[in-house]
């Protein structure tokens, strides 16, 4: 899987293009964040992440269940005033469960993202900058990582995890999310190597860590941001796979996994108790996506050239 | 409709007796930007006969390919385009993109700069010749496409035409896929040829090649060409007229001899004159353009060139002078408000620019004559391995081939040579003051092959670089006093006296200390070429190694930063090793210059000896590539158009390596062949330079030296 | 290119190998295979579980690297893969599933790659125009879904459709309807329906990524100097972005597809799991949660087979499509 590395990456330090000229030279994140704000994708994104985090942090205040009550009057019962997205088969209000599935899917997504985002930053920029034998140790086992699918490692590994907290998910999940940005950056690393500025602290005498801490990775930060954010989708969407099939999240704990999973035999009958969740998770996975992608044509200067 | 058109058009022939193959009509192309339109032409007007050869020169962000670009109708559809352009009379603006591609390639065709990412990647060459033919002629079999294909490239100048059209992009060498385009361009017999910079990234010796079958081509095809270029001299050798562009408009026109001879805008002028000259370089000072080209989205009213121009008077800030006629030429034409003053006399051309004050003597610095660099039998070679599975070694590149010179204080050498002959390596080499494969290394007086780790770090203050691309060279996310004071961090000096420190240096290469907190994208070119140096000098080394330190700025801001360079050397005593492949620019700086080919010098010594009175015949072949900017003297001068490409440093060629390419070896009798094939010439003193030639003394068999 | 290809078939058959060897390492050190019978009633002497362990070579008490060894020389000499808990061998096993997963996944895989790459240089070359923004869209949201919530809203929409209409139109539980009487030509239409909305759910995940890396790929290509050489040769805008565009943008599409299989068999499992199929999804689940270390190996080398065969389809395409990696 090398050939990855012949894959174009677009040059993110590669600076302005010639066009866009004003009175002002504009720095890079003036113009990244100008452009940012006039991508319709961008607002999409962000404002259904900010409504989903003001909601699961707030959402619970207005109503009058618990995610742990039980209403013996009306088991089962669709959504209604009382139980704005309908009860479960024994009374749990659906709504309470949401939004503590959701804080709880928020929260791992939050973490999982940003954490494999470094993971993979350091590990990239060491292969690509020092080369040579720990460059090819460092690809063999993201190549070797990247042959599986992560998934069956996750439910082997889960096997152990049952027993911890759901803390531990979050190091499973981050400690398997990082492989492919850490071959971008790599990527991305190499080319920095032959950048004239890195050899002249090279011929300065700086050292390799300084170097590395100093140039390489404020250069590829933009990529590490991008990965960050939409990582969150991705460990979000990971988390519910597992929850779903009983190797995530545990009981007493709640995602919007174990929602899922939880719903789906009713799927069909009784869809409030699928359809809710369901449909939360997709927004805010839809939502995170939106503002990685709109990030990612903002940093990257040759994004909507179309030159037709 | 018809009848308007069939009207103008008639109209027009009458006022013009004969009819213009091309003739663009205040043309304007503005593009939309998120903050606010950018007009990169803003009326332009030339026209082209059947057969002309007409030069159109700007500097970068001119306009001069986008009005090419106009031409053909290749812009983005965003790029709202105005005025007229007249291709045979008929109109070629608003046409549909189906009713243009039967003219592109055909009536009109278009050879662009960069032929590696011009051709696909994924196709023959053979056929992407071909390709043109077919789509042109529907009635050619894919046989006989194929057998003209091989046909254009033998034209082209490419060696085994069968064999190569076979081969994709990837495996010609620049030169050949330049060859290749051209080849395109004329497959059809096109009555117009643009050529968009069609050599900026060649060397010289194959930027002369493909200038002689750019010519070859326009003799055999008829067709007329516009050559789009940044260099003067290019169009002095060979176009017939020429339109300067600056800021979007032309700005001065008129046949080559008159402009090169009396030019009449300001511009012009000083274009000329920043320009290191072969002819005239090393013994007069550059006159520095100071200045850069306005931003295009909001222009001032007025002159756009006011700002930079020392013969501005308050006229040229409130209204744009538009393009007059000078003298009864219509022809030539000026856009200057003082014009009348210039073309009389009256404001004479040499005391426009004020000619920079060499550097007083009270202010050099003393230096003595001693050696602080020596350099003896360098070697590099890489291995050069092979096999998917398995890797073997099956060649050696040499690179780097015994490599030996000396830097006396106070004075710079010029290490020169095609790319790819092996001087960016040998400079790599210097720098990492390691222990080298072969040879010696000595700065100093100290071998860089015994330093500890400790001794390496603290000599590194005594030699700094300076890189060629200044945007490149400096981190895109640091201040720039973070950037300058990078090398003081290595050696443990202090916060606060590092600012100071970079203050210092800040002023001295001419730049505010005040914007040490901006970033380099901040800066125009030359001003972070500037930081670039003063990065080099903070350390306050005795020997700086410049890496084609002019050559990705623009020709009126590189003047500014060698005369910089030479300012600094005189204050500081400071020693240069200056790397370039432009002669032009060498011819002026260097004290010694060192001529590199294949990973060996092939001759050395003096600046004066090298560039007047050269011996070997590759140095002589190099200097008479480069085209001067006077058009009386590239006439008169014979050009040693050297055969084929810099042949691969893996190539083992017997005894000298430059005899596939000499053309003086061609003139040898058998012995004297036989010589060259079997010995390994030695660098020998043959007149006042050392000279790696077994025949240098009948070098004037070929071609005379340039006068 | 024989060469090219040789050296990455080699590099994907050692990966292969030790992904298979280190899945088995770690399933040996997580499950516990004792655990299975502990719980009977009459509870088995110790003894006896590690005789039955022992004959699957699955016991605790040997050392991993010892068992390791013994599952490789039993492969290699014997060509078998062990058996399982049901005491049946692996390699039945999978024979018997690995129809029902590769119909599955070659087909999916086939119309999720044609449809991707058509929709993702159809988005590019319309980049901000209303189809454009529709496609992302879309894609956007497919990939937002975790797998097993497309196969659910399938089935939801499914059920509905068969309500209204009052008819089975569409059968979408496991691979075939038991005891169905009738001739070949019955059962293969059977199947074809069965199939249908497993097909979908994972034509849409492979769609939707397929969709959004071409459209990527061919912006790149778009503003390519070569398309306006085509064009100034005399090519239309569109002829040229046919014949050199996406001819080129085809190339960075391979290797996105060889690196997307690893979560294409992992949707593919998911997906069989949810129409409760009985593939190789099902195995490898049903190995983990029954502890069975032989049975989960076996699923992970057929995983592993696949993922070499695809990389290796995968770099063949490459070098076709790709002049610069021939040597």
């Amino acid at each position: 899987m090398s050939m990855l590395d012949e894959a174009s990456v677009a040059d993110v330090t590669a600076g302005t293009p010639e066009v866009i000229k004003s009175k002002k030279p504009v720095s890079r994140f003036r113009l990244i964040s100008s452009r940012l704000r006039s991508t319709p994708r961008f607002w999409v994104g962000f404002i259904g992440l900010a409504v989903i985090s003001l909601w699961a942090i707030f959402g619970l205040a207005p109503n009058a269940w618990n995610y742990t009550d039980l209403d013996v009057r009306n088991m089962g019962a669709s959504p209604s005033g009382l139980h704005w997205f309908g009860t479960s088969d024994i009374g749990e209000d659906i709504y309470a469960q949401t939004i503590v599935g959701l804080r709880k899917s928020l929260i791992i997504g939050l973490i999982v993202g940003p954490l494999a985002a470094i993971i993979a930053g350091i590990i990239g920029a060491v292969a690509g900058y020092i080369g040579g034998w720990w460059d090819r140790a460092i690809v063999w086992v993201i190549d070797l990582l990247l042959v599986l699918p992560s998934l069956f490692i996750f439910i082997l590994l889960s096997q152990v995890l049952k027993s911890k907290s759901w803390v531990a998910l979050i190091f499973l999940l981050s400690g398997f999310g990082w492989m492919i940005m850490a071959r971008v950056i790599r990527a991305q690393t190499k080319s920095l190597r032959e950048r004239d500025f890195i050899k002249a602290a090279r011929f300065m005498g700086v050292d390799t860590w300084t170097i590395i801490r100093r140039h390489v990775l404020p250069n590829v930060s933009s990529l590490l941001i991008i990965d960050a954010t939409l990582g969150i989708g991705g460990a979000i969407l990971s988390e519910t796979t597992l929850s779903f099939f009983g190797f995530g999240i545990q009981a007493p704990d709640v995602s919007l996994g174990t929602l899922l999973s939880a719903g789906q035999g009713a799927a069909a009958t009784r869809p409030w108790l699928f359809i809710f969740p369901a449909a939360i998770l997709v927004f805010t996975v839809l939502s995170a996506s939106l503002v990685g992608d709109a990030l990612r044509d903002a940093v990257d200067p040759t994004s909507g050239v179309n030159r037709d | 409709m018809t009848n308007t058109l069939i009207n103008s058009a008639a109209a027009h022939r009458e006022r013009t007796p004969a009819q213009h193959l091309l003739e663009v009509r205040d043309l304007t192309v503005t593009f939309p930007q998120p903050s606010g339109a950018v007009t990169a032409v803003r009326g332009v007007n030339y026209h082209v006969d059947k057969g002309e050869f007409l030069g159109i020169v700007g500097e970068s962000g001119s306009g001069k390919s986008v009005s090419s670009l106009a031409v053909m109708g290749l812009l983005p559809s965003s790029a709202k385009v105005g005025g007229d352009i007249l291709f045979e009379g008929k109109s070629l603006l608003n046409r549909s993109d189906k009713d243009m591609s039967k003219l592109r390639g055909d009536g009109i065709s278009i050879i662009f700069q960069d032929p590696l990412s011009a051709l696909t990647p994924v196709y023959t060459i053979g056929a992407q010749i071909a390709e043109a033919l077919l789509l042109h002629d529907s009635k050619l079999s894919q046989l006989a496409a194929n057998t003209r294909a091989v046909e254009l490239l033998k034209v082209v100048g490419i060696p085994n035409p069968e064999r190569r059209a076979q081969a994709f992009p990837h495996e010609f060498s620049g030169g050949m896929r330049q060859r290749a385009m051209i080849a395109i361009a004329i497959a059809n017999n096109p009555r117009l040829i643009i050529a968009d910079e069609p050599t900026t990234a060649l060397d010289v010796t194959i930027q002369a090649q493909i200038l002689e079958v750019l010519q070859k081509a326009k003799e055999l095809t008829g067709a007329a060409v516009v050559l789009i270029t940044h260099d003067l001299g290019v169009v002095a050798g060979n176009a017939d007229r020429l339109a300067v562009m600056y800021a979007g408009r032309i700005v001065e026109t008129g046949t080559v001899d008159e402009v090169f001879r009396a030019p009449s805008m300001p511009y012009t002028i000083g274009l000329l004159r920043s320009m290191p000259n072969l002819a005239t370089a090393g013994h007069t000072r550059l006159v520095p353009l100071e200045g850069r080209p306005p931003l295009l989205s909001n222009l001032a009213p007025g002159c756009p060139f006011a700002d930079r121009c020392p013969a501005v008077i308050d006229a040229c800030r409130t209204t744009e002078p538009p393009l007059m006629q000078i003298g009864d030429d219509p022809l030539n034409a000026s856009a200057c408000i003082r014009v009348a003053e210039i073309a009389s006399g009256e404001l004479k051309r040499g005391e426009i620019y004020p000619v920079p004050e060499p550097v007083a003597p009270a202010e050099r610095a003393d230096v003595e004559p001693e050696n602080v660099m020596a350099v003896t039998t360098l070697k590099r070679h890489f291995p050069l391995t092979k096999g998917a599975i398995f890797k073997h070694t099956v060649g050696i590149v040499r690179a780097v081939d015994g490599v030996s010179f000396e830097i006396k204080a106070g004075q710079t050498l010029g290490l020169v040579g095609e790319s790819g002959c092996g001087k960016s390596t040998t400079i790599m080499e210097i720098l990492e003051l390691a222990k080298p494969q072969a040879g010696q290394v000595i700065i100093n007086g100290r071998d860089v092959a015994t330093l500890s780790a400790k001794e390496r770090r603290a000599l590194r203050q005594d030699i700094q670089v300076v890189f060629q691309d200044p945007m490149a060279s400096l981190d895109p996310r640091l201040p720039v006093q973070d950037i300058v004071g990078e090398p003081l961090t290595v050696h443990g000096v202090s916060a606060k006296d590092r600012l100071k420190k970079v203050a210092d240096v800040l002023e001295l290469v001419g730049l505010d200390p005040s914007m040490a907190s901006r970033y380099p994208h901040e800066f125009s070119g030359g001003q972070r070429q500037r930081i670039g140096i003063a990065r080099a000098l903070v350390t306050d080394p005795k020997i700086v190694v410049l890496d084609e330190p002019v050559s990705a700025l623009d020709v009126s801001i590189q003047a500014g930063v060698i005369n910089l360079l030479q300012d600094l050397q005189e204050k500081l005593g400071l020693s240069y090793l200056f790397v370039a492949h432009d002669l032009a620019v060498v011819r002026q700086i260097a004290d010694n210059v060192a001529v590199m080919y294949l990973g060996r010098i092939v001759e050395s010594g003096s600046a004066e000896q090298i560039f007047e009175n050269p011996q070997h015949p590759y140095t002589r072949a190099l200097l008479s590539a480069v085209p001067v900017p006077d058009p009386a003297i590239e006439r008169s001068r014979t050009r040693i158009i050297l055969d084929g490409d810099l042949p691969s440093p893996t190539e083992n060629i017997s005894g000298c390596n430059f005899r596939t390419r000499c053309p003086l070896y061609r003139l040898m009798d058998e012995a004297g062949q036989k010589r060259c094939a079997t010995d390994d010439p030695e660098p020998r003193l043959v007149g006042s330079t050392l000279v790696a030639c077994h025949h240098a003394e009948n070098t004037d068999l070929m071609a005379p030296a340039l006068t | 290119m024989i060469g090219f290809i040789a050296k990455r078939f080699i590099n994907y058959a050692i990966l292969s190998a030790i992904a298979t060897l280190s899945a088995y390492v770690l399933a040996s050190i997580i499950l516990n295979p004792a655990s299975r019978y502990l719980g009977r009633n009459p509870a088995p002497s110790t003894e006896t579980i590690n005789s039955i362990l022992d004959g699957f070579g699955t016991n605790p008490n040997t050392p991993v690297i010892e068992r390791l060894w013994a599952w490789i020389v039993n492969l290699v000499a014997h060509g078998s893969l062990g058996n399982t808990i049901h005491n049946t061998s692996v390699i039945s096993e999978m024979t018997a599933r690995a129809g029902t997963s590769l119909r599955l996944l070659i087909l999916g895989t086939i119309i999720a790659a044609v449809i991707g790459v058509v929709l993702g240089v159809w988005g590019a070359v319309r980049q901000y125009k209303t189809s454009d923004q529709v496609i992302s869209y879309a894609s956007f949201t497919v990939l937002a879904m975790p797998s097993f919530v497309i196969g659910i809203l399938l089935m939801i929409t499914a059920t509905t459709l068969n309500n209204v209409l009052g008819i089975q139109l569409i059968n979408f539980t496991g691979e075939y309807t038991a005891g169905l009487e009738g001739g070949w030509w019955v059962h293969f239409w059977d199947r074809a329906a069965h199939l249908l909305l497993p097909t979908i759910s994972l034509t849409l995940m492979g769609a939707a990524g397929y969709s959004r890396y071409q459209r990527s790929a061919m912006l790149d290509v778009l503003s390519a100097d070569y398309i306006r050489t085509a064009r100034s040769k005399g090519r239309t805008r569109g002829s040229a972005l046919l014949r050199h565009g996406v001819r080129v943008a085809l190339i960075p599409m391979s290797t996105y597809f060889a690196y997307s299989f690893a979560t294409v068999l992992a949707g593919a499992a998911v997906t069989e799991l949810v129409f409760s199929w009985h593939g190789m999804g099902e195995m490898l689940m049903q190995a983990i949660q029954q502890s069975d270390i032989n049975a989960f190996t076996g699923a992970i080398l057929f995983n592993a087979i696949l993922i070499l065969i695809a990389g290796t389809l995968a770099d063949i395409v490459y070098a076709a499509l790709d002049p610069r990696v021939r040597v």
